[in-house]
């Protein structure tokens, strides 16, 4: 979780390290926006603004919404100060690596049986 | 009836207890944990995004490991020690990249054919754990402060300065 916690803090800041995505943010701050509405507001091109919600969207500052042919964007829940939301990450990580452990173990148990335990174990 | 649920508990200041409870044999869950070609199956899970460069482990009290994680820009290793190591019932590891180390154990007990699995991470003050939570080390801690403060006035209809 260490590594999560740090790459997820990088991200954040990465995202915000630029002016224009910190416009963005204050701009989602007033209302949500779809990316054209954001690309004329800070004139540029579509493809440039999708670039820039997609950096603030991986650091979890921002959700985007498909609606139709209008992706419209939100200030994401990112509270980066608050334990729960840690916890909550913590969380996240090890249910997602108990679940694959979940799988690891039921293969072995399905290996185990079909070789009908007829070798020396370890 | 699903007991095949991750549990988080902060149960003191310094310490994290994880608790999760597994359709199968302690030593099938232990030789998931001890066996690399196992364990990177699982520790690295793909919705988190992350991917794991390699994976050296000697599972075996005074052994020593080492996960090196694919980060940005550079690549990021974990490594530490095996302090004791009791097949398929105990694992315990220090967490040895930064300074203030934690140390992990594992236990597995085994009830009916299903294993109870409880995690512990100690870390060594309550900073050193909220450090690792927040992945910022203390010079960040003015940076933070910062980051939420701009959170927190676009949250107030954003007031920092002109968009453009």
């Amino acid at each position: 979780m260490v590594q999560y916690g740090k790459s997820h803090f990088d991200a954040s800041f990465a995202a915000l390290s630029d002016v224009t995505r910190r416009g963005v943010l204050e701009q989602l701050g007033r209302a949500d926006a779809s990316i054209t509405d954001l690309a004329d507001k800070f004139r540029m091109t579509l493809t440039g603004m999708k670039k820039h919600v997609g950096i603030l969207e991986q650091a979890g500052l921002v959700t985007t919404e498909k609606v139709g042919r209008v992706r419209t964007c939100r200030l994401g829940a990112c509270r980066l100060e608050e334990e729960a939301a840690w916890i909550e990450r913590y969380h996240q990580l090890w249910a997602a690596r108990f679940d694959e452990l979940d799988r690891v173990v039921e293969e072995l148990k399905r290996k185990e049986k079909a070789d009908g335990r007829k070798k020396n174990r370890r | 009836m699903d007991a095949r649920k991750t549990a988080v508990e902060r149960k003191s200041d310094r310490e994290l207890v994880v608790t999760r409870t597994f359709n199968a044999p302690a030593r099938l869950v232990f030789e998931a944990w001890s066996r690399p070609e196992l364990f990177r199956q699982w520790w690295v899970p793909k919705s988190m995004g992350m991917s794991l460069l390699s994976c050296e482990m000697d599972v075996r009290t005074g052994g020593k490991y080492r996960l090196v994680f694919a980060g940005t820009p550079d690549p990021v290793a974990f490594f530490g020690t095996y302090r004791e190591v009791v097949p398929n019932s105990r694992i315990v590891w220090t967490n040895e990249e930064s300074g203030e180390g934690s140390v992990t154990t594992v236990t597995l007990e085994e009830k009916g054919g299903k294993t109870l699995l409880v995690m512990t991470e100690l870390y060594p003050s309550k900073e050193a754990l909220d450090a690792a939570g927040t992945g910022a080390a203390d010079a960040m801690v003015e940076t933070f402060a910062q980051l939420d403060e701009l959170l927190a006035s676009l949250g107030a209809h954003g007031e920092t300065g002109r968009s453009s």
